[in-house]
């Protein structure tokens, strides 16, 4: 058996640490060490985004980073994008939008579509096709996804007025 | 890109006075959906789990001369191996699994490959061990001596007298008579009406062409996965992402020739299908590995054994030809081959009959054939076998109204299918609903619009596809606060947990969200065909609506003993029950709530159900319009607007039904300008990524507009008619008219690809649009 090794990092706020073996992906530590099975295995080689999460605040295919290389990152997972037992008005907006049909990519949309208004409050639809074109939803065509992220965007800068 | 859009449109049928459905409540699985709390299948955890690896044949043809695993069970973390005399002899015998008959010697020696592989990533050998990766890591340790043999790829070669035989048990089936040889050609369908070729002796324009469209796959985002515990007292239980639990243990329990009470299967949320899950694949490999390790076995494909061993669907070549009598189309011939894959049984049926499903034709005439080669089994994609069909004909009609100088959708009213029309393969239509997706489509501001520019144009094309009914069942159970649990057994793939329960609340006079839907294994619901066909907000949405009924009249009993009259005397409406002003009786009322309340003090809870099976098709039809920019340099088509319009029969949550029509409409945009398996030399996929197959993202698509028109179905208690497989069947040929419209070029290949559009438009040498 592979020699494992120690890891701490940050996942959705909580200090976690766990052992792995060199090869394993932050994917497979996020699922199969974690526990935490919202991050979705689309394809393993980064095309499809199912399994983006959050990396010191910038979306990351989780499949091709190393689990070893979450050591003191702090990492945001699906799990962690509710906040207070709320849902983020992206996840509301998915929900009112019908942005999701199967829901298979429907985390990794959330994931990237909130590092994309942390980054930029009101995106254009350009912006944010541009910014959701790593991760693929073979249901519904990406109109109500990108419609959800911008109402999402306007639910935002509400709360925030 | 960013403009204003269509909001969303839907020409509802003026007599509906619903409640519930038409409105968009948020799904009842939705939480769990965007908080990654929902359970896929691979996120199916149990004790002692083992996981396991498939080995899959380097070669696209070979007999298999022997397999010795004995190394590989002897690496350190492995517990079970498998093969396929693991299965036993499986008998050619023809088992019906709702969505077809299927050849079970031929599904047995899919999940693993007895005696030869067919196409390249044919599975041979499977292992179980304590990690996937040293499950992985033994499977080098699998010797396998192949003898390769030639390989075909291509329908038309695959045809040849002299093309390498895949079967030696596969005799050409026409119209039920069997031949005598043994062929790649499984069958050759034919279908006839009026008299043909006088018919085309007396038009005035005869159009004929021959079109080419490459295999494409159904590319859900969640790979295949399965999860078996074959317990010690026999009982089978399999977790599984399918589109139908009963079908999938159907399957399982036939190549593992165990009675069917043997196996439960229970669903899991499943991550996409579009008719590629309805077949099994790893689910019985996963039942003998557990035998053979006395612990449960998940398995779960890689993304390239997706492409190479699953679902594609059939690339065709294809020859339609059109005989015009002034605006009426007089005369119509169609000859297509469809891929079957390796093993026959593929979408060539429904090719024929949907090929000139649009149109009253009297004369015509298609002559369809299915034909095994070396490629994966074709399965089903979002109405199988329409889209090339409606690819060849729509490109043929468009071409026919430049050269009469009608327009096109005019020249489609002038010819469409309505009530009474009998289509080729002999059904007649009941009402439908082309004529108004086609005049939604005249009147739609889109459609009216001016399209400037160079190297810009217009096209337009119509779809069909029959929407199932088949089996489905329902169980109500009447909770005290006045909610009820619906169980289902239909996978939920787009919504239709809410879709159905919606019609249940619209029968019981409830909310939306006062029924709590469930999709329920296979030992907890009654039988319930695959979701696909189109058939669940349809059929399953009946079989609530009749369960919904079962539990008026029960709770009409209670309500009987409660008021102390006679049960007839008991009447329900809008949600309330009342007790008419009878002799000498006196008026009461009592809400669904207030009744239900009321049911433990007279008797107890009440369960209600139904099964139902309606036999018919709902005749799905839509109109797309799609305008292009063709970029003359590179050959890149850009999709500037797009409008889906469909009749959808009644649409019980808009939101899925729009979202049905974009993902459609999507996906068939994907298959006209990039999608394709390509090969090499050797008949191996060269493109099994999701980069290098490339379907649409986000960027590759402008907002898709959609309007929704409502021609109720006269055969449904709310008039749905089902609608996610018709969207897919027009974009193709409304892309490549509105790509001839724009360059003047007709394509007849698809993909539209730059390099295709490209060497098309060197080899006209250039020139203006």
């Amino acid at each position: 058996m592979a020699k494992k090794i120690h890891v701490t990092t940050t996942i959705n706020g909580e200090q976690f640490e766990f052992l792995c073996e060199a090869r394993h992906s932050l994917l497979e530590v996020l699922r199969d060490i974690v526990g935490l099975t919202g991050s979705k295995e689309g394809c393993d080689n980064g095309n499809c985004g199912a399994c983006s999460v959050l990396m010191d605040g910038v979306p990351v295919d989780s499949c091709l980073v190393l689990g070893v290389e979450a050591q003191g990152a702090d990492i945001t997972t699906v799990e962690g994008i509710a906040e207070d037992g709320h849902l983020h008005p992206l996840q509301q907006c998915f929900l009112e939008g019908a942005a999701l049909q199967c829901g298979i990519c429907t985390p990794g949309f959330l994931v990237t579509a909130r590092a994309l208004l942390d980054r930029i409050p009101a995106p254009s639809e350009q912006e944010i096709r541009c910014e959701l074109a790593g991760n693929i939803c073979r249901c519904t065509g990406y109109d109500k996804i990108v419609r959800s992220v911008q109402d999402a965007a306007k639910m935002l800068a509400e709360q925030k007025s | 890109m960013d403009r204003d859009f269509n909001p969303a449109q839907v020409l509802r049928d003026p007599s509906d006075s619903y409640k519930v459905l038409g409105t968009r409540p948020v799904r009842h699985d939705g939480v769990d959906k965007v908080t990654g709390r929902a359970v896929y299948g691979d996120d199916v955890r149990l004790p002692g789990l083992l996981h396991g690896s498939v080995l899959r044949s380097p070669h696209a043809h070979a007999s298999i001369k022997s397999i010795d695993t004995s190394r590989a069970q002897e690496h350190p973390g492995v517990l079970a191996v498998a093969t396929s005399e693991d299965f036993g002899e499986l008998e050619n015998k023809i088992g019906n699994l709702g969505e077809g008959p299927v050849n079970l010697a031929h599904l047995g020696a899919n999940c693993l490959a007895a005696r030869k592989v067919l196409y390249k990533g044919h599975p041979v050998a499977a292992i179980a061990a304590r990690s996937v990766h040293e499950a992985r890591a033994a499977l080098s340790l699998i010797e396998v001596e192949y003898e390769p043999l030639p390989s075909v790829t291509w329908v038309l070669d695959a045809m040849k007298e002299d093309a390498p035989l895949l079967h030696h048990d596969v005799f050409t089936d026409k119209m039920g008579k069997k031949a005598t040889k043994p062929s790649n050609v499984g069958c050759h369908l034919h279908f006839e009406r009026g008299d043909v070729d006088a018919a085309f002796g007396d038009c005035d324009l005869v159009v004929e062409r021959e079109f080419k469209t490459a295999s494409v796959h159904q590319g859900y985002i969640e790979p295949h996965v399965s999860t078996a515990h074959w317990n010690s007292d026999g009982h089978i239980t399999v977790w599984t992402s399918t589109q139908g639990a009963f079908t999938a243990r159907q399957q399982t329990a036939e190549v593992l020739q165990v009675p069917i009470s043997q196996v439960t299967v229970v669903p899991c949320e499943i991550g996409g299908g579009f008719g590629g899950k309805i077949p099994i694949y790893l689910e019985p490999v996963c039942a003998v590995l557990s035998r053979k390790s006395g612990r449960p076995v998940k398995m779960r494909m890689a993304r390239d054994e997706v492409f190479e061993a699953t679902g594609p669907t059939p690339g065709s070549f294809m020859r339609v030809k059109i005989g015009m009598k002034g605006t009426k189309i007089h005369a119509a011939e169609a000859w297509l081959a469809y891929d079957a894959g390796a093993f026959p049984g593929g979408m060539i049926g429904p090719g024929c009959m949907c090929v000139f499903s649009c149109y009253d034709i009297e004369n015509a005439r298609v002559d369809g054939y299915d034909v095994c080669m070396n490629k994966p089994k074709t399965q089903a994609y979002r109405a199988p076998g329409a889209t090339q069909a409606a690819f060849a004909m729509e490109s043929v009609v468009d071409e026919i109204s430049g050269k009469l100088g009608i327009d096109p959708v005019e020249l489609r009213l002038a010819n469409a299918a309505k009530e009474g029309t009998k289509r080729v393969d002999g059904p007649v239509y009941p009402r439908v609903g082309l004529v108004e997706t086609l005049e939604a489509a005249r009147s739609h501001d889109h459609y009216k619009s001016d399209l400037e520019g160079p190297w810009r144009g217009r096209g337009v094309a119509s779809g069909f596809w029959f929407n199932i009914g088949l089996k489905s069942s329902a169980t109500v159970h009447c909770n005290p606060d006045g909610t009820v649990t619906l169980l289902e057994g239909s996978t939920d793939i787009g919504g239709t947990r809410t879709s159905v329960a919606m019609q249940l609340a619209e029968t019981l006079g409830i909310g939306a969200m006062d029924v709590k839907p469930q999709v329920a294994d296979t030992d907890s619901v009654g039988y319930t065909d695959v979701t696909g066909g189109s058939r669940v907000t349809f059929a399953t949405g009946m079989a609530a609506h009749e369960a919904g009924r079962d539990l008026i009249r029960q709770m009409s009993e209670r309500a009987a003993v409660i008021w102390e009259c006679d049960v007839a005397e008991v009447s329900f409406a809008d949600g309330t029950f009342s007790r008419r002003d009878g002799e000498g009786g006196e008026e009461c009322s009592s809400s669904f709530k207030e009744l239900a309340g009321r049911l433990l003090e007279t008797g107890g809870l009440i369960t209600a159900r139904a099964s139902v099976n309606p036999q018919v098709s709902t005749n799905g039809f839509g109109t797309h319009v799609c305008d292009v920019e063709v970029d003359p340099e590179t050959g890149k088509v850009t999709i500037l607007r797009y409008t889906a319009i469909q009749d959808a029969g009644k649409a019980i949550h808009p939101s899925y039904v729009e979202g049905q029509m974009q993902g459609g409409a999507v996906q068939g945009i994907g298959w006209a300008l990039n999608e394709e398996y390509i090969f090499d030399d050797d008949d191996h996929m060269t493109n099994p990524t999701m980069l290098d197959y490339r379907m649409p993202t986000a960027l590759d698509v402008p907002m898709i507009d959609t309007v929704i028109v409502e021609v109720p179905n006269p055969g449904h208690p709310f008039g749905v008619r089902g609608v996610g497989e018709t969207p897919i069947v027009a974009p193709p040929a409304a892309v490549a008219n509105a790509i001839a419209a724009a360059t003047g070029l007709r394509m007849t290949e698809l993909p539209m690809s730059p390099p295709r559009v490209c060497a098309a438009l060197l080899e006209r040498g250039g020139g203006d649009s």
